[in-house]
């Protein structure tokens, strides 16, 4: 007889091993991170009460919610205008509307950051060009300042914003959209009060997971700020290697940490899961 | 087939939206060509000495080399380990599944800078007891990348599983099959896309991994990426643009591919 035993046995041993490895290689140290945060300097709450009043970081906690706020809002609308081509678009539409978006979501971040260096540096494509025509004489400042940060951002999170709101678009019944025209609604008004409205969880997902990533947003800040426009995640590296001040550099992890767990909480009590993919 | 179009309105956002996707991948191109050794545009003539300099410099190639090897280690031991505890998931449905997906999960959703934290710790702790396993060696990098990639394998492989048929399995089962059976030689087989598509994409994601690789290396384990970033952080080094273009070249051959296959295979299916 198969017992019940030997089922909780066999479930046991074949998911064992990962999660063996997650909890030694990934809880555990998180859990030292954690340590670290309330004992490094010194043991105590020392490092959450800097949190509170250095200047510095509450500017960067600042700088960082407001580029994520702009970048979402931006990202979300860029992604639905070419959502709606991929979607509902002619087949040969589709195809070119895939391809402007598989391309650069599978090309490095780190190429995708040098070529906004390309373009938008003192001796990159649109100085030269604009100079070239004699349209202005100094070259503008686009990198290494907080544009040149939202903008390579929302290059990045482009193509992640679109598949909440393509799958939210798939799975709208079109006879809906039908008879809305035919009961005489206008193309714009049928757009905006039908279905705009109708694709609102995948909205709600695309801004989620776009604002998410925002937060902790490292490489792209980092090259195209040129450490002038410091978010959160770059000033955990520079607490960590360049100042050693380990216990601060943890602290901002665990509130990181914190903060997008509470956000995604609050995300998954009005959507469910399954409506994100 | 929809027949409510997008009109000429959405069509031209579209196209605004579609050329600021592509335009920093065009802009690498002219930037790879140039004489000078600084970033610039070329004025005049084109050379491809950035592209020379990517071969004769030991150091692009000893990268790559190194990029391959973490990036194969890595999603060896991700795939094993996902399908493994996919499987058993699967095939006997424990209570708390939930729960223990959403753990497996954590490295894909809380931000990777935090996990690059975590994982530094990790390796520093390591390497207080072991000097080829830890902070700056190739295997403490693979075993940081498994953390991370390990949870898309595991997505991957559940969501083929999820489409598999349990009729097959129960009769698998019913004809006496033990356990190891059934998982090699039932369910394996119905699902090796899947998980031929878990190791390369964990593979893909290893290999451009910098967010991570930056905490935990310093002076010995240069990755490909890592070696991009030291060359974009102090003077832009043009060789970075001819590797781009080769990067977008590659990318772009491997897409075109994949969707000439899928259409063979969806014109070759009846129905």
């Amino acid at each position: 007889m198969r017992g019940v035993l030997s089922d909780r046995m066999g479930a046991a041993l074949l998911m064992a091993p990962l999660l063996l490895f997650l909890v030694l290689a990934y809880a555990w140290p998180f859990l030292g991170v954690v340590k670290w945060s309330f004992t490094l300097p010194t043991p105590g709450l020392g490092q959450y009460q800097a949190l509170l009043t250095d200047d510095l970081v509450q500017s960067v906690f600042i700088r960082t919610l407001r580029i994520a706020a702009i970048v979402t809002v931006v990202s979300v609308a860029a992604a639905y205008a070419i959502t709606v081509v991929w979607v509902r678009g002619s087949p040969a539409q589709r195809l070119i509307a895939e391809f402007c978006i598989l391309v650069p979501f599978w090309i490095s971040v780190l190429t995708r950051a040098f070529g906004w260096v390309a373009l938008l540096s003192n001796r990159g494509l649109i100085n030269t060009w604009l100079q070239s025509i004699g349209f202005i004489s100094e070259p503008l400042t686009l990198v290494r300042n907080e544009f040149g940060v939202i903008v390579g951002m929302t290059h990045f999170l482009i193509p992640f914003a679109v598949f909440p709101l393509a799958s939210a678009m798939r799975s709208l019944d079109e006879r809906v959209l039908l008879a809305a025209r035919g009961l005489g609604s206008s193309r714009m008004r049928t757009f905006w009060t039908v279905f705009v409205p109708m694709t609102r969880s995948g909205i709600i997902g695309s801004a989620m997971i776009v604002f998410v990533f925002s937060l902790g947003f490292f490489v792209t800040p980092a090259i195209l700020g040129g450490g002038r426009s410091v978010m959160i995640a770059e000033l955990i590296y520079l607490r960590i290697f360049q100042s050693p001040d380990w216990g601060l550099g943890a602290a901002i992890s665990v509130v990181l940490v914190v903060f997008v767990g509470a956000l995604m909480a609050l995300l998954f009590r009005y959507v469910k899961p399954k409506q994100l993919v | 087939m929809p027949t409510y179009r997008p009109g000429p309105v959405s069509l031209i956002l579209a196209v605004l939206v579609a050329l600021f996707l592509l335009l920093p991948l065009l802009a690498v191109i002219p930037v790879s060509l140039t004489p000078s050794r600084m970033l610039a545009m070329p004025t005049g003539e084109l050379s491809l000495r950035h592209y020379r300099s990517l071969i004769e410099d030991p150091r692009w190639l000893q990268s790559i080399l190194l990029s391959i090897r973490i990036g194969i280690v890595s999603s060896t031991i991700s795939t094993v380990l996902a399908l493994s505890f996919s499987l058993g998931v699967w095939m006997f449905q424990p209570r708390f599944t939930a729960a223990l997906v959403g753990f497996v999960l954590l490295p894909m959703v809380v931000p990777p800078v935090v996990s690059a934290v975590t994982l530094y710790f990790l390796l520093t702790s390591i390497s207080g007891v072991s000097s080829f396993f830890g902070y700056d060696t190739w295997l403490g990098v693979a075993m940081a990348h498994s953390v991370m990639t390990v949870p898309f394998a595991t997505v991957l492989i559940l969501v083929s599983l999820s489409q598999l048929d349990r009729r097959i399995d129960l009769a698998a089962r019913g004809l006496g099959a033990s356990v190891w059976e059934r998982a090699t030689r039932v369910i394996m087989p119905n699902i090796k896309f899947g998980i031929v598509t878990a190791a390369l994409l964990s593979f893909v994601l290893s290999w451009e991994e910098i967010g991570v690789t930056l905490f935990i290396t310093s002076v010995n384990a240069i990755t490909l990426p890592r070696l991009m970033w030291m060359g974009l952080r102090d003077n832009i080094d043009p060789a970075i643009a001819a590797l781009s273009v080769i990067l977008i070249i590659i990318t772009v051959l491997v897409l075109a591919v994949r969707s000439f296959v899928v259409r063979l295979n969806r014109e070759s299916k009846p129905v």
